[in-house]
């Protein structure tokens, strides 16, 4: 199982290779992998209507509770069938749509991890790898949406749909995260979802909101829709293959997944009820807007998407049975007149509606596979498309609230889904031929498999109801539901009132599409839509983040290194100083204030030179003054039992001066540069750093101090080392290493010296 | 004794942050010495201040006799001292370098790579 979820990375890594020694079959070969998928996830069919959900364990990290633990049940098999069947025949028509396009080994690489990483999200059990499968599907579709890089467009888009799709996955990470300590802290689907008692989680509300934000920004719900038809800045097989059948369907996986879990509240249900219905209508009134091809089935795909959230947040019985039916029709219907739409492209050169007609005797495959897909779309008999539509119907006007809502948005949206698929099966095909950019002819036999397979099945399903029921549907409803329900599927219900809503539907659907060209011109005049939807929206957020970081990188990074000096020093100054106030309580202790005179004398000299050395405008006074303040702390340090410290300060203050003496006198005398403000403004500074310093000293000195942890080395020092002189053996024995550090560090600098100087005598040379 | 140091080292590190907030770039290497300085106080002074006892052994005996300043702090600050030198010496080439270049101790008009 494990080496079928990951085959597509492992082949992704082979591709390119295999593509270009393969030449033109290269397509047909590549397609074998994903088809040998399909016929293994086959076999698990019966295995799982029989015994049920599947749990298998490959441990990942298990110091972190991760494992690579894969969960058969109906409907990640669902999925995986839909996943592995269509990705067969996408990875066959791309090699007729991309033929000989330079990139196609990129592109089967892309494609195969993109499907190797969708396998991973339905079949993860470990919500953590589902995760990390989510967002590889996000980026891998990113790359996909990308794929013509050359274009400005293209690569907008792809970055659109990666924000929009990583952003959420940012939330959906919290939410899973929440989930897993509602759950009791088990990472396992299988196991949290047993758990009852998720919905009485005290953040529920906030896992909920969280994870919804995931799966609706995967899903393209409103308000994140507008991401979904730009991604159609792909080639048509990713189209085909992402935004109809797979990728866009993980949000709605994901939630169905959890639906028996954290499902059947009020939050559930209205939230997915109310944004799935408006992502409906507005899908299915965008796509009547549309005249492009690609754009047409793009809305259509926001429309399904809409109605599968609806109906999981419905989740009564009969919602479920009518999401996991609708599910399996749109992908078939969907990928099918994707494939379709790319073929006419691919034939005639253009993928506008109004500019095609005519087509049926040059095209007559695609035009009959063109009308049985669409008519599955329109959701007329005897197509699969008609049963799921009329359990939708069933479902909205069942649900236990707000079921007029449901309706009547449903039957709208429908009679516009009825115009659109009459517009796209009919429009290219009726009528005078009309001038392409090419000649059209049939497209060949890797371009139309797929459709006319697909389309096939969903007449079919539809005459043979029962078939895909009880092998399909049933366990994935079953997984859905979290219950066994007893059901069939069948054309024929009866006159009742979902079928006078079809009827209803089709009738005025009809009405629409004879007077598309009045619509469009119409809507030609509404403007108006494109200018506030949320696409502008998503523009301005853009627009502000790179103001905001234009604005805070001229603030920050703003080339003044006393500006990055002062907001270093206030900031420390800040952060420790409020600890310092919180937590020292009792006003600070003085300490030890004893002192013999020839210390404070000292003492007095360090501090009086450090502040001449500051004020002075001579440099030699500096230098002078800077030599007193670090003889002064030489002979501090011999005062308090350091005399090796004593003795290292003189030497190197004694180089020190020499140095500045040197180098100085060749550099400007000093001038006055700042104006008064800027120094009382530094003095400011520089007196809160020098006031916190002290402060923090007696703050230490006021904690009783426990036994040096150096007592050790002292006992050591000569029994163990042979050395008299403890801080010199701490130096080359005890810690030699980092001496030798030092020794290092030292040499570098000398290096650095040494080099400057010789440049200069090169410069001096010429 | 420790009380009166604090104060010491409060007025150098308050005396290197106003020199390195200073525009003149040889300000700045003054300092950088002062702030060096005032740190190696810093870690002497907060590891206590014993006098008259320095961490040697005498002759014949295996310990200091009668008691020692803690010898760790001062390894590390000897260290320090070391470095700092190294520090400094290579600043203070690079500047006369960066001034022979560019014929500008204003750090203010040092503010492109270019320059």
């Amino acid at each position: 199982m494990l080496i079928a979820v990951l085959s597509g990375f492992i082949l992704a890594a082979f591709a390119p290779w295999l593509t270009r020694s393969l030449g033109d079959k290269a397509g047909w070969i590549l397609a074998l992998l994903p088809a040998g998928l399909f016929a293994y996830f086959l076999t698990w069919v019966p295995v799982v209507i029989t015994d049920g959900a599947q749990v298998v364990h490959y441990p990942w990290i298990p110091g972190l509770d991760i494992s690579l633990s894969i969960l058969v049940d109906g409907l990640s098999l669902l999925f995986a069938l839909l996943i592995s069947g269509i990705g067969t025949f996408i990875i066959i028509y791309a090699g007729g749509y991309l033929h000989g396009h330079e990139d196609l080994p990129r592109f089967y690489a892309i494609m195969f991890s993109f499907m190797a990483a969708m396998l991973g999200v339905v079949l993860s059990n470990n919500i953590i790898t589902l995760f990390v499968f989510w967002e590889l599907t996000s980026i891998t579709s990113y790359l996909l949406i990308g794929f013509h890089h050359e274009q400005k467009d293209a690569r907008w888009f792809a970055l659109q749909g990666l924000l929009v799709t990583v952003g959420g996955g940012l939330a959906l990470l919290a939410g899973l995260i929440m989930l897993a300590l509602a759950g009791g802290g088990s990472f396992e689907l299988s196991e949290i979802l047993a758990n009852e008692d998720l919905r009485e989680y005290g953040f529920y509300t906030g896992m909920v909101i969280l994870i919804l934000a995931g799966t609706f920004t995967k899903s393209a719900q409103v308000p994140f829709h507008f991401w979904l038809p730009n991604a159609m800045a792909a080639p048509t097989p990713v189209s085909a293959f992402l935004h109809s059948a797979t990728m866009v369907k993980a949000g709605v996986y994901l939630m169905a997944r959890l639906n028996p879990g954290i499902g059947g509240t009020e939050l559930w249900l209205y939230a997915l009820g109310i944004f799935g219905a408006l992502t409906m209508f507005t899908g299915s009134f965008m796509a009547l807007r549309s005249t492009g091809l690609k754009a047409v089935l793009a809305y259509t795909t926001i429309m399904a998407l809409g109605t599968l959230t609806m109906l999981i947040g419905i989740g009564t019985e009969q919602a479920i049975i009518a999401a996991m039916t609708f599910l399996l029709a749109h992908a078939l219907y969907k990928a099918s007149l994707f494939m379709l739409a790319g073929a006419l492209d691919h034939e005639t050169g253009t993928k506008d509606i109004t500019k095609l007609g005519g087509l049926r005797r040059l095209m007559p495959i695609t035009f009959v596979t063109a009308c049985i897909a669409a008519l599955s779309l329109a959701g007329l008999p005897p197509l699969f498309g008609f049963i799921a539509k009329e359990l939708m119907f069933e479902a909205a006007l069942q649900a236990p609230t707000i079921g007029l809502f449901f309706t009547v948005l449903a039957v709208l949206s429908a009679i516009m889904i009825v115009a659109m698929a009459a517009v796209f099966a009919l429009r290219p095909f009726i009528g005078d031929l009309k001038e392409t950019p090419k000649k059209p002819h049939e497209a060949p036999l890797s371009m139309l498999i797929g459709p006319v397979v697909l389309a096939s099945l969903s007449l079919i399903f539809g005459l043979v109801g029962f078939l895909p029921a009880a092998a399909l549907v049933a366990p994935a409803v079953e997984s859905v539901y979290g219950a066994p329900i007893d059901f069939d599927l069948y054309l024929w219900h009866g006159i009742n009132l979902p079928l006078m809503l079809s009827v209803l539907a089709v009738a005025l659907g009809l009405l629409l599409f004879w007077k598309w060209n009045a619509v469009l011109a119409v809507f030609s005049r509404m403007t108006f839509i494109d200018r506030f939807g949320p696409e502008r929206g998503y523009e301005k957020l853009m627009d502000g983040l790179v103001w905001l970081a234009a604005w805070q990188t001229r603030l920050l990074q703003n080339g003044y290194m006393r500006n990055y000096l002062i907001t270093i020093v206030l900031t420390t100054v800040a952060l420790t100083g409020w600890t310092l106030f919180v937590h020292a309580g009792s006003p600070m202790p003085l300490g030890d204030i004893s002192f013999s005179l020839h210390e404070i004398v000292v003492a007095g000299l360090v501090v009086m030179g450090a502040i001449v050395a500051s004020v002075t405008s001579s440099r030699l006074g500096a230098v002078a003054t800077l030599g007193m303040v670090g003889f002064g702390i030489a002979l501090i340090y011999v005062f308090f039992s350091a005399p090796d410290l004593g003795t290292t300060q003189i030497m190197v203050e004694t180089l020190t001066v020499i140095l500045l003496v040197l180098v100085l006198f060749r550099l400007p005398s000093f001038q006055k540069l700042s104006s008064t403000a800027s120094r009382m403004r530094d003095a400011v500074v520089a007196v809160s750093l020098g006031g916190l310093m002290t402060l923090l000293i007696l703050a230490v000195n006021a904690v009783e101090v426990t036994e040096p942890i150096s007592d050790q080395l002292v006992a050591w020092s000569y029994p163990e080392a042979h050395g008299r002189n403890i801080v010199n053996v701490i130096l080359v024995d005890f810690r030699a290493l980092d001496t030798l550090g030092e020794i290092f560090v030292v040499g570098l600098a000398a290096i650095g010296v040494y080099a400057m100087i010789r440049l200069r005598a090169e410069d001096k040379a010429k | 004794m420790e009380t009166i140091m604090a104060f010491v080292v409060g007025a150098l590190f308050a005396a290197s942050i106003y020199m390195m907030l200073r525009r003149s770039i040889v300000k700045l290497v003054i300092g950088l010495i002062l702030l060096s300085n005032a740190a190696n106080l810093l870690i002497f002074t907060v590891s206590g201040l014993t006098r008259g006892l320095p961490p040697l052994i005498p002759e014949g005996s295996s310990l200091p006799a009668g008691g020692w300043a803690d010898p760790l702090p001062q390894a590390l600050v000897l260290t320090a001292i070391v470095i700092g030198f190294g520090v400094l010496a290579f600043a203070v080439v690079l500047i006369h370098r960066a001034y022979e270049v560019i014929n500008e101790d204003d750090l203010d008009k040092m503010r492109s790579t270019d320059t």
